[in-house]
């Protein structure tokens, strides 16, 4: 003990807790290292404004970002047998079923919700990366099943938003069942008319993306997401050497015919609405205004979502030709844009 | 941890690390039969009839009481075992007339899973399924079991073939997993796993699996989404192998978990019989399916008839929706 170890330090924790603050007003960008507000991340729907790196967004994020004036409603899930094989590891399973319930306030990987995607009555499935890796277990089948069930008692398209590292080890061979199961899901959509349309966001890999992920019409990826069945891991262990930079990324996906487009987040929203309305044989793609529709570059930070979108109904793919909101044929401007 | 691997067509038997007391109890009769041979041959007959029928039958109830009672990763082991029969031989024993049909007119012809028409009992069928090879050139011809997107698309091609034709399919699902490469990613492996499974589904021709050694994920779903799904006595079937979860679960606990692992994942197909994952389980002959091929053989061709004569004369329709509800069911009922 010297006085250079005795000095008392400030006690800057005690004054900061005291005031209301989070304590993460800073994000780092894990692609450029940019430092960026935590606002302007929400705002920019996680996208880094300086490297347009797109981050993890949890499902009630998507849900805003995708439904018209972020209004939706989430549908009930089934409850699923917990932990049927009484799996542990270093851990207890149901521990980490806690954990990861309390971390994400979810209770299982997948949630569902309805809601009107620029007029259209929309069923949503979003698979969340922070619950326990996007897993795909009982729960998440079922939540996949019921989104779908929902899409074909609405007759409304059906979009999933696919994200996990892969099946849930801790239910064994319960959890790659899932994968004929989810798989029929898939079916039954198909076979009532139904759009079925997959977002591969990062990462999609291992069982999710032998069902359910690569069976959809039209496979949309987000810029850089990692999409594969084996991971670049196991794969390299097996073949012994360095995998191809930009290997099973979604544009190398995009390269070898595996997903229709890779689109960038701001313009996600424009785009399912505009593949939906072309597969449903209809036009809400501009609202009664006759103005281009807004998107990701709104002033208002707002991505993907303008005022003008808040009033209109969600419109049944089986009412007649003319929706609630008044149709007019698509500005072609705005088209052009959205192809970029 | 694995054996040396051995032709099963060499006359030296392969033993696997827990059945080394039978070795020696086997080798022992061995040793004593060949030198009451020898000692005959130089014209010195000895009585050693009794001994050696001791040892035998001392060896026999081993193997017996071993394999009654094996753990989940001994049972992965037999599952593995080089001297297993594979595709190729029960296709040799169960279907006459077999007619390999190649390659998924699209890029390759993938070896890993081999099928054809043939003829099982006198009807005509389509036989799909997984082959691991028998020594190291057929192993490394056949990829030892581990398909790429062709073979899936293979298989894609067949069955809309059966169901063209209105013949039932009959796939022998043994595999460790699908290949994890470079070029079976580029070529969409995942989508040629998950299409298959999905025409496996909407089939509408009888379609049935029998897990005949290892079902390594996703490659082995991929032609199990099947009416009726059996597995061997000792075969497993699991979402990921036990060294697989192992490593991802206990991360550097260097193997030292793999019998873990394969205990805690339910892999076993009484663990799957009694999750009502499998319609049924087909009694291996002591000592596995590889000490007594022709019995095994036997009961497994009894199996398919009893389940082909299930199926026969449903429409297709129904048949897919049994199919469907058969798999919605999974995990909802009987879990207790």
């Amino acid at each position: 003990m010297n006085w250079l170890t005795r000095v008392a330090r400030p006690k800057l924790k005690g004054i900061l807790s005291k005031r209301d603050t989070p304590d993460n007003l800073w994000h780092k960008c894990r692609s450029c290292g940019e430092m960026v507000f935590h606002r302007d991340l929400v705002a920019a729907r996680n996208v880094c404004p300086s490297c347009d790196y797109h981050m993890r967004l949890s499902p009630k994020e998507r849900f805003e970002a995708v439904f018209d004036g972020g209004e939706y409603d989430e549908i009930e899930l089934p409850d699923v047998a917990q932990d049927p094989l009484k799996f542990r590891d270093e851990k207890k399973y149901t521990d980490k079923l806690k954990t990861a319930r309390t971390k994400t306030e979810q209770k299982d990987a997948v949630l569902v919700a309805v809601g009107a995607l620029r007029g259209i009555e929309t069923v949503v499935s979003v698979q969340n990366f922070a619950f326990m890796g996007g897993s795909l277990g009982m729960a998440a089948g079922e939540a996949i099943i019921r989104g779908a069930e929902e899409a074909v008692a609405r007759k409304a398209p059906y979009v999933v938003f696919a994200a996990a590292g892969g099946a849930r080890m801790q239910e064994g061979i319960l959890s790659l069942m899932q994968l004929p199961r989810t798989t029929i899901a898939v079916e039954m959509v198909k076979e009532a008319g139904l759009p079925y349309v997959v977002v591969l966001t990062d990462p999609t890999t291992g069982g999710v993306t032998a069902s359910y992920a690569m069976l959809g019409d039209v496979h949309i990826a987000e810029p850089g997401a990692l999409i594969g069945f084996a991971g670049p891991r196991v794969i390299e262990q097996t073949i012994r050497e360095k995998l191809p930079e930009g290997f099973q990324r979604a544009e190398y996906l995009l390269d070898h015919g595996m997903v229709d487009m890779v689109v960038h987040r701001h313009d996600l929203r424009d785009t399912l609405a505009r593949v939906i309305n072309l597969l449903v044989k209809k036009n809400t793609w501009t609202v009664s205004t006759g103005a281009p529709v807004e998107n990701a570059a709104s002033e208002d930070g707002q991505a993907g979502i303008t005022a003008s979108d808040a009033g209109n109904l969600p419109a049944r793919l089986d009412a007649g030709s003319t929706g609630p909101a008044e149709i007019l044929p698509p500005n072609k401007s705005n088209t052009k844009s959205q192809m970029d | 941890m694995k054996p040396p691997y051995n032709a099963p067509s060499q006359p030296m038997r392969t033993y696997l690390d827990f059945e080394k007391p039978i070795a020696e109890l086997e080798g022992q009769a061995e040793e004593l039969r060949q030198k009451s041979h020898t000692l005959e041959s130089e014209g010195q007959p000895i009585d050693v009839a009794e001994e050696i029928a001791r040892l035998e039958g001392k060896a026999a109830t081993l193997l017996s009481d071993t394999y009654q009672k094996l753990t989940p990763w001994q049972k992965t082991q037999v599952a593995r075992h080089p001297a297993r029969p594979h595709f190729s031989n029960y296709v040799d024993h169960l279907i006459e007339d077999f007619t390999p049909l190649a390659g998924d007119r699209n890029f390759a012809n993938d070896q890993a899973i081999l099928g054809g028409l043939g003829r099982f009992n006198g009807r005509s069928v389509v036989v799909i399924g997984h082959e691991k090879g028998s020594d190291t050139q057929s192993r490394v011809i056949h990829n030892f079991g581990m398909a790429r997107p062709e073979g899936y698309r293979k298989a894609v091609r067949l069955m809309s073939l059966a169901e063209r034709f209105d013949l039932p399919v009959i796939t022998l699902v043994d595999t460790a997993g699908a290949y994890p490469g470079i070029g079976a990613e580029e070529r969409g492996q995942a989508e040629a796993i998950a299409r298959s499974t999905d025409v496996c589904l909407r089939l509408g021709v009888p379609i049935i699996s029998i897990v005949i050694g290892e079902g390594g994920s996703g490659g082995a779903l991929a032609l199990a989404a099947a009416n009726r799904v059996f597995m061997l006595e000792h075969s497993i079937y699991a979402v990921i192998s036990p060294e697989g979860c192992a490593s991802i679960l206990w991360p550097g606990s260097d193997g030292a978990k793999t019998q873990d692992a394969a205990t805690a994942m339910k892999i076993t197909a009484q663990d799957l019989e009694n999750l009502k994952i499998i319609d049924g389980i087909i009694t291996e002959p002591i000592g596995g399916a590889h000490r007594d091929p022709d019995t095994i053989m036997a009961d497994m061709g009894a199996t398919i008839e009893r389940a082909l004569k299930e199926l026969e004369g449903k429409s297709p329709e129904i048949l897919r929706q049994e199919r469907r509800a058969k798999f919605l069911a999974i995990g909802r009922e009987g879990l207790g």
